[in-house]
């Protein structure tokens, strides 16, 4: 009898189970349903669209014409396009350190518990981030003007003379400047809140062996945040390398300097508006993605192999 | 690693989905063609009086892309007229920017304008990609002797197609601060050799101002210097066939000459229409400014503080007894293909640019130099004293210029592609004083290279 009553639940249950399991997945399809659809139509169709294009060619006398892979294959080839992509691999490397530090250094100060007015700060450090970045580029670019610009009154007062800050050598690290000074907010939020995440009890600890603030930042802190600093390289790296509004908004006041391959998305922009090449941009798009996953790749392996050793 | 449950149905369905849209789009991308306009076959008939009156009554609305400013004072002229017909009025941004969200929504299919300002060196760009109407069947050639002849043969096609109505022209000139001459004992200039020398001598009395500024993004003040030297860098000979020569013995004999005044500082190489560039008009940094007849246009806004102290003059020479001018700019009012209106965006093309009231205020509001016969011939325009320019009679001084302007100059159909090359190649080696010759070949390589590959056969002059 016993037996009996235990057999039958497990057969009928298990149909109803796996019904309830299927009712719930459904439910959340549902759910996500408007993502999808957002995503298909907002991300995915658009890019299985430039796909498209980008195996064609659209010439001005000649019309549409299949051309297979020749469009990739003068991607390849291209000066301007290589020179770019060389930009902003340089621009990454110059600017994401000193920006990534700079959070850094924000946050731990700011967790440490010393610091007064620590929410001002926070809010402070995080306010940039909230001004557009099409706002900020214009602001920049008056600060930095050469003739009329504030930072040039301010140098010549004390003498300094006026600093062409988008002049050719110079124009590079001014916009370093603005983009640090748009994301350094950001990337700091998200490593204060990495930091709120670590355990208290191992303070504690480290107060009992005597750890003073920065012996506790260097061996507790910065070791236990790791994720949250890869996030916050990863993003870097795909934000550098997509560079975008800071020269084409900076290439009006600058145009001999920022020309329009300055970074590889300008290039594809200025291909398909001024250049009416719509086909040889979509093709650039696709191989600049392509470089964004190898550098995302590349830098993911070379941290790893350090997080191995240790 | 367990197998992912989240990346079985989802992922078959998103691509399911793609996959079809994506097969929609191909038929439909190969069965279509470009969005052609209705009049563009051969033979244009022309509309009857009573579908113009008709199309005059019904109410309708236009969108009107333009960038002159206060040009709603004229368009309310065209409103009292005809009062079923509203025009909104969009500034899409001044030349290039409107150009590129032109091209945009003309692609997209959708959100272009029904009638735009586009300037004498875009149209035959536009016209090649068949994005204007033909103006023929609503009247163009009715009005066709009230224009200049150069303007009308600048908008008219290869195949006799009307492209546009001449709005203002743009012949060339230099407005100099007649202050800062006085004050530093300078004449004025009648030949490039004297202005050379005078750019030297105010230079050297006082560094910080720059007797003139070239600007290393704006193609067309040097087109419109290599037009005054003699030179024809693009011609169109067939359809699908142009010349380019713009590094031929002109450009460069031009090119060396202004890295001549560059390299020695009394000319200064600021981008043009920034902020800056603004400021140093109003405070006097610049002693000339080699423009067009619609230059002062800019100046009442950022410099009115100047007001009164500029002169206008003729450009100078290179040979004094064969006076000669460029032209830079000017612009027309043309139809955009697509349009649902044709016959009321035509009429009022046509009206805002032959209506005697709108181009009279088109010239005392926004100093616009006209492109009618009648206004060049009035007595009451050439002989205005405007007091920006201290009382002088300054468009009798353009009027004059405009008749030294040669009228075979022609632009090729990829404007802003070749303006963009000589930005980084011409305009780039004035700012870094580098090599203009090179960097005139350079430009050349870039603008044959382009047409090459748009499918254009390619001469050299």
């Amino acid at each position: 009898m016993s037996t009996e009553v235990q057999s039958a639940p497990t057969v009928s249950g298990s149909r109803r189970a796996r019904r309830t399991t299927s009712a719930r997945t459904s439910v959340g399809y549902l759910f996500v349903a408007p993502f999808l659809l957002m995503f298909a139509g907002l991300f995915i169709l658009p890019l299985v669209y430039a796909a498209y294009l980008s195996l064609f060619t659209e010439r001005l006398i000649g019309g549409k014409a299949f051309a297979g892979f020749a469009n990739y294959s003068r991607a390849l080839g291209d000066d301007r396009l290589i020179g770019g992509i060389i930009r902003v691999a340089q621009f990454f490397a110059f600017q994401v350190p000193i920006m990534l530090l700079l959070a850094l250094l924000a946050a731990l100060a700011i967790d440490s518990g010393l610091l007064r007015y620590s929410k001002v700060f926070r809010l402070g450090i995080f306010l940039p981030y909230a001004v557009p970045s099409v706002v900020a580029t214009l602001m920049w670019g008056y600060l930095y003007g050469r003739d009329f610009g504030p930072i040039g009154q301010v140098t010549e007062a004390f003498g300094l003379g006026k600093p062409d800050l988008l002049g050719p050598n110079v124009a590079f690290g001014s916009m370093a400047n603005v983009v640090t000074w748009e994301f350094t907010g950001y990337n700091m939020i998200i490593i204060y809140a990495a930091l709120r995440a670590i355990p208290t009890d191992l303070y504690e600890a480290a107060a009992v062996d005597g750890a003073n603030a920065w012996r506790i930042a260097w061996h507790i802190k910065i070791p236990a945040i790791r994720p949250a600093l890869m996030l916050c390289l990863i993003f870097s790296v795909i934000g550098s390398f997509q560079l975008f509004a800071e020269p084409q908004l900076l290439q009006r006041l600058a145009p001999s300097v920022i020309d329009s391959a300055y970074t590889p998305n300008l290039y594809a922009y200025t291909l398909a508006f001024t250049g009416q090449e719509v086909n040889y941009a979509a093709a650039v798009s696709f191989l600049l993605g392509l470089v964004i996953v190898i550098a995302s790749y590349a830098v993911l392996f070379v941290t790893s192999r350090g997080s191995r050793r240790a | 690693m367990h197998s992912d449950p989240r990346s079985m149905l989802p992922r078959r369905a998103v691509l399911t989905v793609a996959g079809v849209v994506t097969a929609s789009l191909v038929l439909a991308a190969c069965s279509g063609g470009s969005d052609s306009s209705d009049t563009a076959a051969a033979g244009p008939k022309t509309v009857s009086q009573a579908e113009v009156d008709k199309a005059m009554t019904t109410p309708t609305e236009l969108t009107f892309w333009s960038w002159v400013p206060r040009i709603e004072k004229e368009v309310a002229l065209f409103q009292a007229k005809y009062p079923a017909i509203k025009i909104k009025v969009v500034n899409a941004g001044a030349g290039q920017p409107e150009y590129t969200k032109l091209r945009t929504a003309l692609k997209a299919g959708t959100g272009a304008p029904d009638v735009a300002q586009i300037e004498f060196q875009f149209i035959p760009t536009f016209s090649l990609t068949k994005s204007l109407v033909d103006l023929r069947p609503y009247g163009a050639d009715a009005v066709k002797d009230k224009f200049v002849d150069w303007t009308w043969g600048q908008v008219t096609g290869r195949g006799g197609e009307v492209w546009g109505y001449p709005q203002d022209t743009g012949p060339m000139g230099m407005l100099y601060r007649k202050d800062i001459f006085d004050k530093y004992n300078i004449d004025l200039p009648t030949t490039w050799d004297e202005f050379a020398a005078a750019s030297k001598k105010l230079h050297a009395a006082a560094p910080d101002i720059n007797f003139t500024n070239l600007a290393p993004n704006n193609n067309g003040v040097w087109m419109g210097l290599v037009w005054q030297a003699g030179g024809r860098p693009f011609k169109n000979t067939a359809a699908d066939a142009v010349s380019v020569s713009v590094n031929d013995e002109i450009s460069k004999k031009v090119g060396a000459y202004w890295d001549g005044l560059v390299k020695d500082g009394s000319v200064s190489t600021d981008p043009d229409f920034t902020d800056a560039w603004f400021q140093g008009l109003a405070r006097g940094k610049y002693a000339a400014w080699i423009t067009a007849a619609w230059g002062p246009l800019f100046l009442t806004g950022s410099a009115k503080g100047s007001s009164g102290k500029w002169r206008a003059a003729p450009l100078p020479q290179w040979d004094a007894s064969k006076p000669a001018s460029g032209n830079w700019g000017g612009s027309t009012s043309a139809v955009i293909s697509g349009t649902k209106n044709p016959i009321a965006a035509a009429k009022f093309a046509e009206f805002i640019n032959t209506d005697p009231e709108s181009t009279k205020l088109f010239t005392t509001d926004q100093f616009f130099f006209p492109a009618t016969k009648a206004l060049l011939a009035d007595s009451s325009f050439t002989q205005q004293k405007p007091a920006f320019y201290g009382g002088q009679a300054v468009n009798e001084v353009f009027a004059k210029v405009s008749d030294t302007v040669d009228t075979t100059f022609a632009w090729p159909p990829f404007a802003d592609q070749a303006g963009t090359d000589w930005n980084e190649t011409v305009g780039k080696s004035f700012t870094a004083k580098g090599d203009v010759g090179a960097a005139l070949d350079d430009w050349q390589k870039r603008v044959t290279d382009y047409a090459t590959n748009q499918g254009f056969k390619v001469s050299q002059n």
